[in-house]
């Protein structure tokens, strides 16, 4: 029930924004973040933003995964 | 965008460098380990991708009770009805709570006697609905963890600002730390470590389950959904407990920051007061509820006594499945008279609790 997922905001205006995933776009309640912004990605739960996303945490999570694996893109199907 | 691309977690050749390290770690552990994920959505999550079918023989996953449909009590689901019926009001839940049996009936049951039940995804639909009938009584049920309380402290905020006057919350949401306290504090779940949920602690942080590693040594990771994330976070716990260091780690660093969401811990605050709480299976845990406060009472309808414990089946064993006592297939009803179609228990009955999930993922 804690599902969440991630989606990107197009728009926002006060406490409203507009968001995208999955190629559909749906109103999202914005009360819960601080300073949101079009173009920020978000968790989105049972209708309002519930946290900012990291991008930069995203990526350094994997290519520290990467490094200590040994892994070369060659080898992953899906690269960062 | 790193986020456009799930795949990104679920990268085959990821998941295979990740299982390769979890076996050698798990090879000088001294004894077999108990890890419980402790989240619902971890739970189906393991299940799907087949994560338990990848762990060495000295690690055994087991669920817990963090699906909040499965451990909302019996008592709960009477007092909905009971309001329905006697203010003729439409009662307002999340999905997953409509199948869940209450003491003689579920509000599905109840539906179909004639009370008004309608399912949202948001408690902002519940409001909506209440501003649609402005002559009826409406009540949100709200149920769910630290992540959704604050959804319905928001929406709260906005009927206070719309002056809808005839929507009102009968709250039984819970919060994991007394939980998962009376877990390793009752002893008979032996467990090792805690896979913790991502999407509580992206709303707390990591500091309130502090007391997990440095007062019961059991070992802690926060963690997300995906194959990358669960098996990143059974890494963490085996390292930590092969080399005696218990701690909280943190692998879902893109969600979770070391003090949560500030606004939205503020705004459960504002909203909100910790009380007792019924969780079906384990009974009252002190402070592990959240009520309405005072400051709200105009919108709250009372949740029933939680010293009050319900009338379960008795052949049930969905308490014992919640503290990890025994699995789904060691309960003498699992896949013969209580199946996804037949549900007797709630573990059966929400979509993501764990005899659910055996269910649909091993049988």
């Amino acid at each position: 029930m804690c599902l969440a997922v991630p989606v990107k905001l197009v728009e926002v205006d006060g406490d409203r924004g507009l968001a995208q995933f999955s190629g559909s776009r749906r109103e999202v309640g914005l009360q819960l973040l601080d300073r949101p912004e079009a173009g920020d990605y978000v968790l989105l739960h049972a209708g309002f933003a519930i946290q900012k996303l990291d991008p930069q945490e995203a990526l350094e999570t994997l290519e520290l995964l990467d490094e200590m694996a040994g892994l070369r893109d060659s080898e992953l199907k899906n690269g960062i | 965008m790193v986020f456009d691309r799930l795949e990104n977690y679920r990268d085959p050749a990821r998941v295979a460098a990740l299982r390769e390290r979890i076996d050698a770690a798990a090879c000088s552990l001294k004894r077999p380990l108990r890890l419980m994920e402790v989240c619902g959505g971890h739970t189906m999550a393991i299940h799907r991708f087949g994560i338990h079918t990848l762990m060495p023989p000295q690690l055994d996953l087991i669920s817990g009770p963090g699906c909040p449909v499965c451990v909302t009590p019996g008592a709960y689901i009477d007092a909905a009805v009971e309001w329905g019926e006697s203010c003729d009001g439409i009662v307002v839940t999340f999905g997953d709570l409509y199948g869940v049996p209450g003491s003689d009936e579920s509000l599905e049951e109840a539906a179909g006697r004639g009370l008004d039940v309608r399912i949202v995804y948001s408690p902002g639909d519940a409001l909506d609905i209440a501003e649609r009938h402005a002559e009826r009584k409406v009540v949100f049920l709200g149920v769910g963890f630290e992540t959704t309380a604050p959804v319905v402290a928001a929406t709260l905020g906005q009927a206070r600002s719309r002056r809808q006057t005839n929507f009102q919350v009968m709250s039984a949401h819970k919060t994991m730390p007394g939980a998962l306290r009376a877990l390793v504090e009752c002893g008979d779940s032996a467990l090792d470590g805690f896979i913790l949920p991502g999407h509580v602690s992206a709303i707390t942080g990591a500091e309130p389950y502090r007391f997990l590693a440095e007062d019961y040594g059991v070992a802690c990771c926060i963690t997300g959904f995906e194959p990358v994330d669960i098996m990143q976070g059974i890494l963490s716990l085996v390292l930590q407990c092969g080399r005696s260091e218990p701690k909280v780690d943190n692998r879902y660093g893109r969600a979770v920051r070391p003090g949560g969401n500030p606004r939205a811990l503020e705004l459960l605050r504002r909203t909100f007061v910790a009380v007792d709480s019924q969780w079906r299976g384990m009974g009252c845990i002190e402070g592990s509820g959240l009520d309405l406060s005072e400051s709200w009472s105009d919108y709250a309808v009372p949740a029933p006594d939680p010293r009050l414990e319900s009338e379960n089946d008795v052949r049930c064993s969905c308490g014992e499945v919640l503290r990890g006592v025994i699995t789904p297939p060691q309960c003498p009803l699992f896949a013969s008279s209580c199946t996804p179609k037949t549900p007797i228990g709630p573990c059966m009955v929400s979509s993501e609790g764990s005899c659910a999930a055996h269910y649909r993922y091993t049988l």
